[in-house]
């Protein structure tokens, strides 16, 4: 039943990424298309942390920054490829992850969001003061990992934004596909058995902090994963990627789809990267309409938009 | 030898004395009861047995070994689990789900193999469903499994939850209120799932406030007041002794201090 789920999930998912470009007037539309790929995959990372297992991350941006800078430094300072350097960042926001959810996460209550959201400003901090590294404010350049070359001594003539649209829904794919494996995993029931109740996980011998520790790890790589794709298919960074209010995009995305559901994520994450594209007035008051759209679905939605439609469509009225 | 040994057990809360020098021992496939008047410390020791509390004072021995103080799921690795006097339910997943949490330490494997939904993890899921369905069986819940367990009555998630802990394969069990809130049929239910479950070894330890069952299920019966222990027994005796029945019918007790009673 679960496994079906899954499965239908995922062939949705597949066929939206798949179909949509037919409705794409320009070309243009397959980089809005890859930018809301990027943000659903951090976002998916976050329904892992805080859908599943409950915990708040007010800094996830941090690591998007470590994924991105990653892709930017290691290979004009390592010579490393930028596919390479992608690990690279993913490992280092693993790490980290670890080193600061390890002490937190033996706590209760929202410690971790209040240390994420010092990583986070630290991170940022980093970035853009470090401008000897990484240039400041202004950002850096992000080489070319020669990917759109490949494909073409292949035969096969790709624009940029095609490409990136492929790749980051690709990857989205994937990320999707762990993050439902993991939901009806003896792993993920104990992450959303320590969110039903911490004491009664425990007495069934889960280790709490470990879980939410497994939990933070993993949606950090996430989040890494799509600043380094968000690095590539721009070639440039910006300190931007690492700030605080891109974490907040994250949560709000993620608390607009719906915060357990993978799908629900995608949508949110849709909807919110589309929004100052289609009305451009909003870019100005971006801040302002994350406010509003999370008062808004705290109040009127509070399971997130598509577990709320979902519910209505299979009509129960709970 | 007993399974769960308990001595001198005690822990303060500011300046209250919660629970104070309590000793008893549960012995594979007796039933020990631990009652007392509202407040008398029953949960407070249950959770101080359990690891949720550290105790201030005293020592618990889990088969010999010292485990005072020591972290709950840890204590479920050495076959110690329970249910809680409010419910402590999974609400947002499905009742199979909730029993399936119970088997974490059988079904849990490399976290990768999980990411993954290797075929190593879907044979471990598949190995435990079995157990998890005849568990719901027992409780009489299998045909609620794939409902949201918010969705369930009462008396039902009572049960759901001895199901959750016997997926833990206890040597003790510890139930605190099982019947609570349950009508007579229900009570006589989990009654004869309590019997059943000790006659089959397993060590029960028992709070509840429902005096029929306890008299009728006992082997042993420890009774608290203001955090001590004042009788044990098995159920005739204590259901005869003066300070259990002046603990529950409020007599006071002879042992006022003339000199203060008027102060």
């Amino acid at each position: 039943m679960t496994r079906r789920m899954k499965w239908i999930q995922l062939g949705v998912l597949a066929a939206l990424i798949v179909l949509l470009p037919l409705l794409f007037p320009s070309g243009y539309y397959y980089r809005v298309g890859a930018l809301i790929f990027v943000n659903a995959l951090s976002v998916v990372g976050l329904v892992i942390l805080i859908g599943y297992a409950g915990q708040i991350s007010l800094g996830h941006a941090g690591f998007a920054g470590i994924g991105a800078y990653a892709c930017a430094l290691a290979p004009e300072h390592l010579g490393l490829h930028p596919g390479l350097a992608v690990l690279l960042g993913a490992g280092i926001s693993g790490v980290m992850a670890l080193l600061i959810g390890r002490p937190i996460l033996r706590l209760k209550g929202y410690y971790l969001a209040v240390a994420t959201l010092g990583f986070g400003i630290l991170v940022s901090m980093v970035l853009t003061n470090e401008r000897a590294l990484t240039g400041g404010p202004d950002g850096m350049v992000v080489a070319d990992p020669g990917l759109r070359d490949l494909l073409r001594d292949l035969g096969l003539r790709l624009s940029g934004g095609e490409l990136w649209y492929g790749v980051s829904g690709l990857v989205l794919l994937v990320g999707a596909w762990i993050a439902l494996n993991l939901l009806d995993s003896p792993t993920g029931r104990a992450m959303r058995a320590l969110h039903g109740s911490e004491v009664a996980a425990a007495t069934v011998g889960i280790d709490v902090a470990a879980q939410k520790l497994r939990a933070f790890v993993i949606s950090a790589v996430y989040a890494s994963v799509a600043g380094s794709l968000l690095a590539l298919q721009n070639q440039y960074v910006t300190p931007d990627v690492a700030g605080f209010l891109h974490s907040v995009e994250m949560v709000t995305m993620a608390v607009l789809g719906g915060v357990g559901s993978v799908l629900g994520a995608t949508l949110g994450a849709a909807i919110l990267t589309l929004l100052p594209q289609v009305l451009t007035v909003f870019a100005e008051y971006e801040q302002l309409v994350l406010g509003a759209v999370m008062i808004g679905v705290m109040i009127f939605l509070p399971q997130g938009l598509l577990p709320s439609i979902a519910r209505r469509l299979r009509g129960t009225s709970e | 030898m007993s399974l769960l040994e308990v001595s001198g057990l005690g822990i303060s809360f500011g300046g209250l004395r919660a629970v104070e020098d309590v000793s008893f021992s549960v012995s594979p496939g007796e039933i020990v009861s631990v009652i007392g008047p509202n407040g008398a410390g029953k949960t407070t020791l249950f959770n101080m047995i359990s690891g949720v509390y550290r105790p201030g004072r005293g020592s618990v021995r889990l088969n010999g070994q010292d485990v005072t103080a020591t972290a709950p799921h840890l204590l479920a690795r050495m076959g110690l689990s329970r249910t809680f006097q409010n419910l402590q339910i999974f609400q947002e997943m499905t009742v199979l789900d909730n029993v399936l949490a119970g088997y974490h330490l059988t079904e849990r494997g490399p976290v990768w193999a999980d990411l993954l939904a290797l075929p190593s993890m879907r044979r471990r899921a598949a190995e435990v469903r079995c157990g998890a369905r005849d568990l719901l069986a027992r409780v009489r819940l299998d045909k609620a499994a794939e409902q949201e367990a918010g969705s369930l009555s009462y008396g039902a998630l009572k049960r759901l939850e001895i199901a959750r802990a016997l997926a833990l394969g206890p040597k003790i069990l510890l139930l605190d209120e099982p019947a609570a809130g349950c009508n007579a049929v229900e009570t006589e239910e989990i009654d004869h799932l309590i019997a059943e479950l000790a006659a089959s070894g397993i060590a029960i330890l028992l709070v509840e406030h429902d005096m029929k069952l306890v008299m009728r299920i006992s082997s042993h019966i420890v009774v608290l007041d203001h955090g001590q222990k004042i009788a044990e027994g098995d159920p005739a005796t204590v259901s005869r002794n003066p300070a259990v029945i002046a603990a529950y019918l409020g007599t006071d007790a002879p042992t006022e201090d003339p000199a203060h009673a008027d102060g």
